[in-house]
Parts: C-alpha cells; structure tokens; sequence
C-alpha cells in the first residue's frame, strides 16, 4: 500500500551558498581596508558612461579598480580601461545577474591589498540583482531622467534593497519632461530616507557630491 | 529571468534532504518574500524544467508569498504593507525603512513519502 504523504520542517534559505561566500568577501573586503560599491540600473541608464567618469576623477589619487558585467561582450571594460583603472569584465552569458562566486573568481588573480576602492557594474536589470548580495559596502541604484520618473514604483525591492539613489543624464532633464520632485517621492515611497544625487557624467553636474559620498566610505584602516 | 536558476537551487537542496533522509519528495513547500526578487509566476513556470530527469521529476511547487512587514517607529509595532510600492505605517502613516519579513526565500517544509 502506498504510504500518505507526510510534512517534514527544513527552513533553509534557497541563496544561502550566495550569501555565505558574500559574507566572506566582505569579511575579506574589510581585511584588506578596501571599499566596495556596486552599481545597479535598467539597461542603457548609463552606468559605464558614470562609472567611466568616476573612475577618472578618483585614478590620479587613489588606487581603484572595476569589476563589469555584461551578457555577452566586453565593450564596457574596453571603454572602463580608458580612465587608466584596472577592469575585468565578467561575461555571464545567459545569467542576468552577478552573484558573490563570481565576483571572489574574478578577484582571483587580483592583489587586493593595492586597492582602495573596487566598483562593481552589475548587469543591466532591476530585477534579478535583487536576489544576490555580493558582499560590497554600499549598493547604487541608478535611474536616468528618460526612463520615467514610475522607476521606483515598478522595482521597489532593487530600491528598498539600495543605500544610494542616482539619478543620471540630468542634462537631458528639461528636453525628457523629466519630474525630478516626483521622482523623489517615488524614491522615498519604496525606501524612506534613501540619500538620492542628482548627476550628469557629460556635465559633471553633482559628480562631486558623489565623489564626496565615496570618499565618506573609505575604510578606517586606510 | 532567474527564476530557472533559483528553481534548480530549489531541487538541488530538495534532492540532498531526501537522499540524506531516504524519502521521496512529492512537494516542496517554499515561502517567497515580495522583496525576494523572485516573481512567482515565472518561479512557477520553471519548475517542471527544473525537475526533469532528477528525483523530484513530478513533485508540486508550493509558494506561499509572504508581505513586507516593517517596524513602525512611531506606533513601536510590526506592521504588514498593504503595498510594497509604499513602505509606511498603515496605521499612523509615518514612513519606515526597517524591513523585518519580506526578503525571504526559503524551503519552509518538504511533502515526503
């Protein structure tokens, strides 16, 4: 005869190998007195184009370093190696998302101690980054003035799960009909008291707000 | 889309309970956060792909979602989020970040035989 069913308890989280190597990554991360700050936003919201003028800004006094993203070409660390900071794209293929493994592989051939700030670009998506925590310090959402000022509202975790909102090419603000007063409010809708930078990588407009928030995360034991 | 790869995270730990407990899975019971980042129906769909051709092959998925629950600092109480697209107290309308339940993904409970 064929026994019922029974129900057994198991409570195991489904990510926990991610977020056990993200744990030591950052435990690392920290030994090492190395800040680590991940970018996140939709596809075409210009993260390579802010990253690229950040690692600029910072290559002549500190010793930065990237990590990109990216399904399927190595456009965005060619264009990253122009500021003089060292980039390693990761091609995930068909994975949407970065995920701690990858990082602490790609880190491998990297000597850690020589960096002060390492950024990480994650793939364009707001939806699946959500899931990985990839053992950086701070986590950037950025959304550009053409996408909509509803961003927020339709991808409340990536932003909850945020420390900073960016909101970028706000020299296209006026010419995209763009609310930045309603942005703002969607912003603090899906994650209260969330710090949010205005910016414009072309202009330069706020990159050095940005520069100083940076500059506030650096780790005591530099 | 990465809700194939979360489903085969799902049989892999399913698969090591029941070979460790020598039972047959007929369900798994998952309880799925609303900030999880995780989308349900899609998580739905790729579990069938996921099964195929291993020991849960023909095993249900059961999702439970789970709300947002947040402290709220002025009524000093848990409060659950009618909508995630606004993180204030139901109650006294005053807005708070503490997220305490919402980000779950976790296999709560296996049917087994």
């Amino acid at each position: 005869m064929k026994p019922e069913p029974r129900l057994v308890e198991v409570r195991r989280n489904v990510l926990k190998h991610n977020d056990l190597v993200a744990r030591e990554l950052r435990a690392r991360f920290q030994r090492e007195g190395i800040a680590v700050v991940s970018l996140v936003s939709s596809p075409g919201s210009g993260k390579t184009r802010f990253l690229e003028s950040t690692l600029s800004r910072m290559n002549s006094r500190y010793r930065v370093a990237a990590l990109v993203g990216d399904l399927a070409t190595e456009n965005d660390a060619v264009r990253l190696a122009r500021s003089g900071a060292p980039v390693k794209q990761i091609v995930t293929g068909t994975v949407c998302h970065l995920d701690a493994s990858m990082i602490r592989s790609s880190l491998e051939e990297w000597h850690l101690a020589d960096v002060d700030y390492l950024f990480i670009e994650n793939v364009g998506n707001l939806v699946c980054p959500a899931s990985y925590d990839l053992g950086e310090d701070v986590r950037a959402v950025l959304m550009s003035v053409t996408e909509g000022e509803d961003k927020p509202l339709k991808y409340p975790a990536i932003f909850n799960g945020a420390d900073v909102a960016v909101i970028t090419k706000m020299d296209l603000c006026e010419a995209a009909e763009f609310d930045l007063e309603s942005a703002r409010a969607n912003i603090q809708a899906v994650r209260p008291g969330l710090r949010v930078l205005c910016v414009s990588a072309k202009t330069g407009e706020g990159m050095e707000e940005w520069m100083e928030y940076i500059e506030s995360l650096t780790p005591a034991q530099k | 889309m990465h809700e194939l790869s979360i489903a085969t995270s799902i049989v892999e730990l399913a698969e090591e309970e029941a070979e460790r407990r020598g039972v047959r899975v007929v369900a798994v019971h998952l309880t799925l956060g609303q900030l999880s980042g995780v989308v349900t129906e899609a998580l739905a769909g790729s579990y069938d792909i996921a099964t195929a051709g291993t020991l849960l092959e023909g095993s249900r998925l059961v999702i439970t979602e789970a709300p947002v629950v947040v402290f709220c600092p002025a009524c000093r109480e848990r409060r659950t989020l009618p909508s995630v697209q606004l993180f204030q107290c139901p109650q006294c309308g005053t807005p708070s970040a503490e997220v305490i339940e919402g980000r779950e993904l976790q296999v709560t409970a296996l049917e087994v035989e």
